[in-house]
């Protein structure tokens, strides 16, 4: 079937009526159904990164421990010894609302393929994932169907999942986010880049057959949905876990050797995606003959194998002659094999099919060319602050407010969720998810890699700039409170639609507020990937920037856990305390308030606290450590003492803030730290030296939390919540 | 002492298995699924993982495999096999040993620390650990052990319950039953006892920074007991 492409077929492929015009121009012709589908594949918003391009050059990327910043398959950091450490992050957003489990799965698997695509082993999966309100209809299944799917791949492949986080807001009733991290481990001397070199080096087409499915994925998560979005499961890839697996060590197997000169992954718009990037990074031109690339379905058409999004598929430029050594490697894993073209001098990228020439574009239309749009954009203003009158607490009690507090979906236990998760395979798992952070040995060295991911989009719906700064400083405390330094971070950013100036200017601001944490903390991006128009019907989601950072602790055994260890020890609080209620947890589920401004970050003041919590470890001063986040001081106590079963006598609180204010009061920039009685007065000397504020909370005993006459309550009594309302939610 | 782990494609636990094996002074060697023979070894390790995928039954497929026979003569002529998980199911497919492995009670995937009292001490799996209830990890989704009633009264005759779940002071319960598995068996001997397939991997739990130790109690037990 020929069919002769217009306006109205680039318009249904995505495109706009300018960016058509542009494409006959540059080809200064019609292009034919085949390149259209090129074109829209690698202009569309989640391969050309059009609306966002130009802020995200902003970013800071660099630093003496960054290897590959941005713009690979995937970062790359130094942890010394020469070993490095790859890690990225990726939305798989639209098609986890569309098909959970699939969704879910192929996002695991392609972030997995990113990372071992240049090298490296993965050795750990994170992700972060934010549903709808609980009440929603949806909520449940999708869920249910997401987990099921992240386990399902990470599970089979033999990664562990050490830590993630899930979020639930009615904005997301519409678009669950799904984002995927994976860190692999690789020596820094063999790392594997997409770049390729050289002309007439054979093309190979390894991995699993292509066929029909994920079509136009790309292009589908580069759009808002509406009524019909049913209609677009067949563009939901389907994973292959297995083949993954035999793809990950066949491909290991082969880097072990001299062949490769450049490797790409094929994920979002598959093989044209992968050819053109490997091409227009080498400066050269690609030439494929698409009747020889393994098909799984009959009659498939060059528009349909360009475009397809099969799973578990990789694309290499090999060395000339070492073809069947490299056969012989993937003969033995079972997985296809093919020389399916050559590497040219042309520039262009261009395709036969069945003797004939089907296609034939300069690389440069396709990359520098791409459309990239200075989308107009609002400042957010900053919220007034609410103005909490003492009548508001009045008849509040401490322990009904905690018990509520602790059972709010934000903050409950999530093992209900990572009791699904392998997350202990590999044998290097040492901190295990529900803690501050996932710490994985680097197998058979001292050392240890810490990974978090987090996101505040309330805060960052109350004020980007605030709010991006923020989920920066709370993923460096994530590093801090197990004892590791922090190295380098990978974002995700899932927002609206670009084209509305809102939307569009809480991206600007994100990114402004990222970049200036990022650039003060030493804590540079490198990888990450945008996702767009999650809309549904003029509703967006909130801005939601997930920020996946690691560490490193040069000697694993000096890691630091939150549980409570001793009684008789002392707890205090490290960073000041003002009581900042506005956009809490406390003020949405106590008080009712859900506008304001969320509170403030003191980036001097982050960095200062931060090292002095790494400086006490060193002298071995602190037993115990946990970052003060979402439901302020008590939650977090609570939090340390379940999981001990230890009980917390706090101290009278004095100054200005009320008890509420105090112990539900979300500032930022605040560690609590468990000292042994021997030790108090090196640290609070330590604290002094430096200027750093600092308050003694309480003490170790028994098995209840107790203030004075205004709160005792058993642990067992605030456990049952806190552990069992996921549980409860998801089983009823 | 030789051990040999089989590696199957889509075996996950196979390099864990190799280092716990090593670490206790094991002589290990892989051995890959497509040889048809295995170096002269003491024990054959089955390792954790999703042979071939899984995709049909799970083990099915590797207990069909090119490398299964000299298992299974090996097994037969005495030798010591052991099963981890996706090797506790393949030796079922093989009928080395009894009963099958269904999907979990509630069908989710467990991964999670778990105690198993030691029903058996006759074999030499377990002789020499003084501990009665040990604290395991497992992490799988097809654990639910199940077989005929005249094979269950035959299993519990010849004491090849190996291990079952249990709370931490040994009360093997349904309430401390993870995954619905017949009598809580979390793992079985045959009928001679050098045969051991069960659920929990000792290979997660060889260290203290790990999820826990008990795991070293029984390679340790299992190097001096060979």
């Amino acid at each position: 079937m020929i069919v002769k492409v217009n306006e109205k077929i680039a318009i249904e492929h995505g495109l706009k009526k300018d960016e058509y015009k542009k494409i006959c121009d540059l080809l200064k012709r019609t292009p034919n159904i085949t390149e259209l589908g090129i074109f829209s594949a690698m202009w569309n918003e989640h391969c050309s990164y059009k609306s966002s391009r130009l802020h995200l050059k902003k970013l800071h990327t660099k630093g003496k421990q960054v290897i590959q910043g941005p713009g690979e398959n995937a970062g790359i950091v130094d942890i010394e010894d020469n070993d490095a450490i790859v890690f990225k992050i990726e939305s798989h957003n639209h098609p986890s609302f569309i098909e959970p489990y699939q969704g879910a799965a192929t996002g695991v698997g392609g972030i997995m393929r990113d990372v071992f695509t240049m090298g490296a082993r993965p050795i750990a999966n994170l992700n972060s994932i934010h549903f709808g309100s609980p009440d929603h209809e949806k909520t449940k299944n999708l869920l249910r169907g997401v987990v099921k799917g992240i386990g399902g791949y990470g599970n089979c492949i033999g990664v562990p999942t050490i830590a993630g986080q899930t979020c639930f807001d009615d904005s997301y009733n519409g678009n669950i986010l799904v984002n995927a991290m994976t860190l692999g481990l690789v020596n820094k001397n063999k790392i594997f880049y997409s770049k390729a070199a050289g002309i007439n080096k054979p093309v190979i087409y390894v991995g699993s057959k292509t066929g029909r499915d994920g079509i136009h994925g790309a292009s589908m998560a580069s759009a808002i949905f509406d009524d019909k979005i049913e209609e677009k499961k067949p563009t939901v890839q389907v994973g292959d876990p297995f083949t993954e697996k035999l793809l990950l060590e066949a491909c290991l197997e082969l880097m072990a050797g001299k062949s490769i000169i450049s490797i790409q992954d094929m994920g979002a718009a598959g093989l044209t995606s992968s050819s053109i990037e490997m091409a227009s990074k080498g400066d050269l031109g690609i030439e494929i003959d698409l009747t020889k690339v393994p098909c799984r379905e009959e009659n498939m058409t060059p528009y349909e194998i360009m475009l397809s999004e099969s799973q578990e598929r990789m694309l290499i430029v090999l060395e000339e002659g070492k073809e069947s050594e490299a056969k012989k490697i993937f003969d033995k894993w079972n997985l296809d094999f093919a020389v399916i073209g050559k590497t040219t001098d042309s520039k262009k990228i261009e395709l036969f099919f069945e003797n004939e020439k089907v296609a034939e574009i300069p690389i440069n239309f396709l990359a520098e060319n791409a459309p990239m749009y200075d989308r107009k954009w609002i400042k957010a203003k900053l919220p007034k602050e609410n103005n909490f009158t003492k009548d508001q607490f009045k008849s509040l009690k401490l322990s009904d407010c905690l018990k509520k507090v602790l059972v709010d979906p934000n903050i409950v236990d999530k093992e209900w969720i990572w009791d699904q998760y392998d997350h202990t395979v590999m044998g290097d798992t040492i901190q295990k998810p529900g803690g501050n952070a996932g710490v994985v040995r680097v197998h058979g060295t001292n050392k240890a890699v810490a990974a978090a991911v987090d996101s505040s989009a309330t805060y960052c719906h109350a004020h980007p700039l605030t709010g991006g700064k923020q989920v920066v400083c709370e993923s460096w405390r994530n590093m801090i409170s197990v004892g590791a330094k922090p190295i380098a971070i990978t974002n995700c950013l899932n927002f609206g639609n670009p084209e509305k100036e809102k939307n569009m200017g809480e991206f600007v601001e994100c990114v402004e507020g990222i970049t200036e944490a990022s650039k003060y903390l030493n804590y540079p991006v490198v990888s990450g990937n945008v996702s767009f128009y999650n809309e549904t019907k003029d509703k967006g989601i909130k801005p939601t920037p997930s920020i996946g950072g690691i560490g490193l602790l040069s000697d694993y055994k000096k890691m630091i856990t939150m549980e409570l260890k001793n009684d008789g020890n002392y707890l205090y609080v490290i960073g000041k305390t003002e009581g900042h209620l506005n956009q809490s947890v406390f003020a949405r589920n106590i008080l009712s308030k859900f506008t304001g401004p969320p509170p403030e970050i003191n980036l001097f003041n982050e960095k200062q606290n931060g090292m002095c919590i790494l400086n006490l470890k060193k002298e071995n001063l602190i037993e115990t450590c946990h970052d003060v986040s979402l439901g302020g001081i008590l939650t977090a106590i609570s939090k340390m003492s379940i999981k001990a079963n230890k009980g917390v006598k706090l101290f009278s609180i004095d100054g200005l803030v009320n008890k509420f204010e105090y112990f539900f009061g979300e500032d930022q920039g605040r560690y609590i730290v468990e000292i042994k009685p021997e030790n108090l007065e090196n640290f609070e000397n330590m604290l002094k030296k430096d200027s750093i504020h600092f308050d003694k909370l309480g003490v170790i005993e028994g098995n209840k939390i107790m203030y004075g006459n205004d709160l005792k309550i058993s642990i067992d009594d605030i456990r049952k919540g806190y552990k069992n309302w996921l549980k409860e939610f998801m089983v009823n | 002492m030789k051990s040999s782990v089989i590696i199957f494609p889509g075996s996950n636990c196979d390099r864990d298995m190799d280092v716990a094996l090593k670490k206790f002074g094991f002589k290990n060697q892989m051995v890959w699924h497509n040889d048809t023979d295995i170096p002269k070894s003491d024990l054959i390790v089955l390792p954790g993982g999703f042979s071939y995928g899984d995709y049909l039954r799970c083990g099915s497929i590797a207990g069909k495999s090119k490398i299964i026979k000299s298992v299974i003569d090996f097994a037969n002529s005495g030798g010591l096999v052991l099963g981890i998980c996706n090797g506790f199911q393949i030796l079922t497919e093989t009928g080395l040993l009894p009963g099958i492995l269904q999907q979990n009670k509630y069908l989710n995937f467990i991964c999670k620390n778990v105690f198993v009292k030691i029903k058996n001490k006759e074999n030499k799996y377990f002789k020499n650990i003084k501990k009665e209830v040990l604290e395991l990890h497992i992490a799988h989704n097809e654990g639910n052990y199940f077989c005929s009633k005249d094979e269950l009264k035959l299993i519990e005759d010849n004491g090849q319950i190996a291990v079952t779940y249990c709370d931490q002071k040994g009360n093997d319960n349904k309430e401390n039953n993870p995954n619905g598995a017949l009598k809580n068996i979390a793992g079985i001997f045959n009928k001679d006892k050098n045969i051991l397939g069960m659920m929990p991997h000792p290979e997660r739990m060889i260290d203290p920074f790990l999820s826990g130790e008990d795991g070293s109690l029984f390679f340790e037990n299992l190097i001096g007991s060979i």
